[in-house]
């Protein structure tokens, strides 16, 4: 099935946020774009596309922090990744559990374990340690280095 | 607003297989509101994976899950191979899928036992346990082991099933399939188990698109999404199956989704058989030598849904981050919608329908308190603790002789 109505569609609404398109075929694709623009196209991919969230990795890089959020067209078998770089020194970026509930848990996660500020989000309380954690410590981290 | 009574379930629960507290808010016998803790499982595999090798990133992925231990391999390798750009060939493709499919027959038969176990009808418990039995003896003779097979590696398997041993396997699936119509028709038929399941813990499409619920979960509300089918790897699209979808979105329609699954399993195993007879000897891996730049998504359809791997690699040996999404994660959050409004005995067969996998679900071991900072116990205490018990009860028996 062909994806590019779909990559011209985005292309047309919201030319200003995207910042770099890589197709590696036609079941890969990933797309950089500004954070602002992430509720806007996360909201026309899951509404209007067809397309189910599968979940989001962070990426603690050179560059600060990224999130590649992955979504999945079944019907193309296409995983479609839209990328965001956020600062080094205050990650955030708005969260997309208001649209979807699959984001919630993973966003909480991403919050406890790489310090990423998620706003608007419903609960953002801790998932896994359940307060046993020191607070300011993200152990996904780069710097901070596993025993093994 | 009338007082809510709280029942825990976990984080030790003879109902679960393993760790997790989920906090029912009771009003009288219904259950107004679910709570969950989880955390008691996580092993940071995600963190572990940057400081392994690729080629020990396998094993380590294997040990996330102890039922559908070759799922996340499958994933991870199918990853790699997208980074790498190559396939397997053909004999590997097969090994794989045989050895993904009776993984799912396995899975599936433990969860029908442990739902009958739910359900108080422990007949089919011990029916579906014990006809598991010859599909773990099965993996035994084809990996070596009775679960955790070590078959993945990057290019293909470590180990060719002979044609020696093809008409023994056939043997095998040919004696379980009489069991499994059996094993079946007491499940589908029995009045007790549908008064029970029908109609309880029912998911709409609408929760499977919020929740982005996967697998049986979401095939048994009419969502057909299934990888091997929409993303095709392994062997997959070189057999003949079907994708098994039930329209109610109840606890009976997960277990006919499971029961008829294992249909498809058992014919997908004989065609990837018959596939292998016809490749006769042939390589079972490419050799790959270096893991170049570049990131890499790798799926599987585990027994439980959708496997999600995310692997980024910089051209060293090791990957820059690994992040793994297991299916019991999506699943386990449909709790909100499926337990709310039903009576105490009802929620916990919903708990159970999703086939939660909390050691998938969370990948900590904890050494203090942030605020207090007070020591929690690490495991080495744990097990010192649990071996002091031991002895303690053993040195009681002594002296009541």
């Amino acid at each position: 099935m062909d994806n590019d109505p779909i990559i011209e569609k985005l292309k047309g609404e919201f030319k200003t946020g995207i910042l770099e398109i890589t197709v590696k075929n036609q079941k890969r694709i990933i797309i950089t774009i500004n954070s602002g623009s992430l509720p806007g196209m996360a909201e026309y991919l899951y509404k209007e596309a067809g397309f189910r969230f599968i979940i989001a990795s962070a990426i603690h890089t050179k560059r600060g922090f990224e999130i590649h959020y992955h979504f999945s067209r079944d019907s193309a078998g296409l995983i479609l990744n839209l990328h965001v770089v956020l600062d080094r020194d205050n990650p955030e970026v708005e969260s997309l559990s208001n649209m979807f509930n699959a984001s919630n848990w993973i966003e909480r996660e991403m919050h406890e374990l790489f310090g990423i500020n998620f706003l608007n989000h419903p609960n953002q309380e801790k998932l896994i340690s359940e307060g046993n954690w020191a607070e300011g410590v993200y152990p996904y981290r780069k710097e901070f280095k596993s025993i093994s | 607003m009338s007082r809510k009574t709280l029942i825990p379930i976990g984080p030790y629960h003879p109902l679960q297989e393993e760790p997790e507290l989920f906090k029912l808010y009771c009003d009288g016998e219904i259950v107004r509101d679910i709570k969950w803790e989880t955390g008691y499982n996580h092993r940071g595999i995600e963190k572990l994976s940057e400081s392994k090798t690729y080629e020990q990133v396998f094993f380590l992925v294997e040990r996330i899950c102890g039922i559908c231990s070759t799922s996340h391999p499958f994933a991870f390798a199918n990853a790699v191979e997208e980074i790498v750009g190559i396939e397997p060939t053909n004999r590997a493709k097969y090994i794989r899928s045989i050895i993904g499919e009776l993984e799912r027959i396995h899975s599936h038969l433990l969860w029908v036992g442990l739902a009958g176990h739910f359900l108080g009808y422990n007949t089919v418990f011990m029916w579906a346990w014990k006809y598991r039995e010859p599909i773990l003896d099965l993996f035994e003779m084809i990996t070596g082991n009775r679960n955790s097979y070590a078959m993945f590696k990057v290019g293909g398997v470590r180990r060719d099933i002979e044609e020696s041993k093809i008409p023994a396997v056939q043997k095998i699936l040919d004696e379980f399939k009489k069991k499994n119509d059996l094993l079946t028709g007491a499940v589908m038929d029995d009045p007790v188990i549908h008064a029970r399941t029908k109609g309880v813990g029912v998911l709409t499409k609408q929760d499977i698109m919020d929740y982005a619920a996967v697998g049986p979960t979401a095939r048994a509300s009419g969502v057909a999404i299934d990888v091997r089918k929409d993303d095709p790897y392994a062997a997959y699209p070189l057999v003949n199956w079907k994708v098994i979808t039930a329209e109610a979105g109840d606890v009976f329609a997960k277990a006919e989704v499971r029961l008829l699954e294992m249909y498809e399993s058992i014919s997908i195993i004989e065609q990837c058989l018959n596939g292998l007879k016809k490749e006769k000897e042939g390589d079972i891996t490419v050799k790959v030598n270096e893991i170049p730049e570049g990131v890499g998504h790798g799926r599987a359809e585990a027994p439980r849904g959708e496997v999600f791997h995310f692997v980024m690699s910089d051209g060293s040996n090791s990957p820059v981050r690994h992040k793994i999404r297991a299916p019991s994660y999506v699943n386990i959050a449909t709790f909100k919608k499926s337990c709310i409004g039903q009576t105490i005995s009802d929620a916990t067969i919903s708990l159970a329908a999703v086939d939660p996998c909390y050691c998938c679900t969370e990948r900590l071991a904890v050494v203090y308190d942030a605020n207090s900072g007070e020591r929690i116990m690490n495991a080495r205490e744990l097990i010192e603790r649990s071996a002091s018990g031991t002895l303690k009860l053993t040195e009681e028996l002594k002296r009541k002789k």
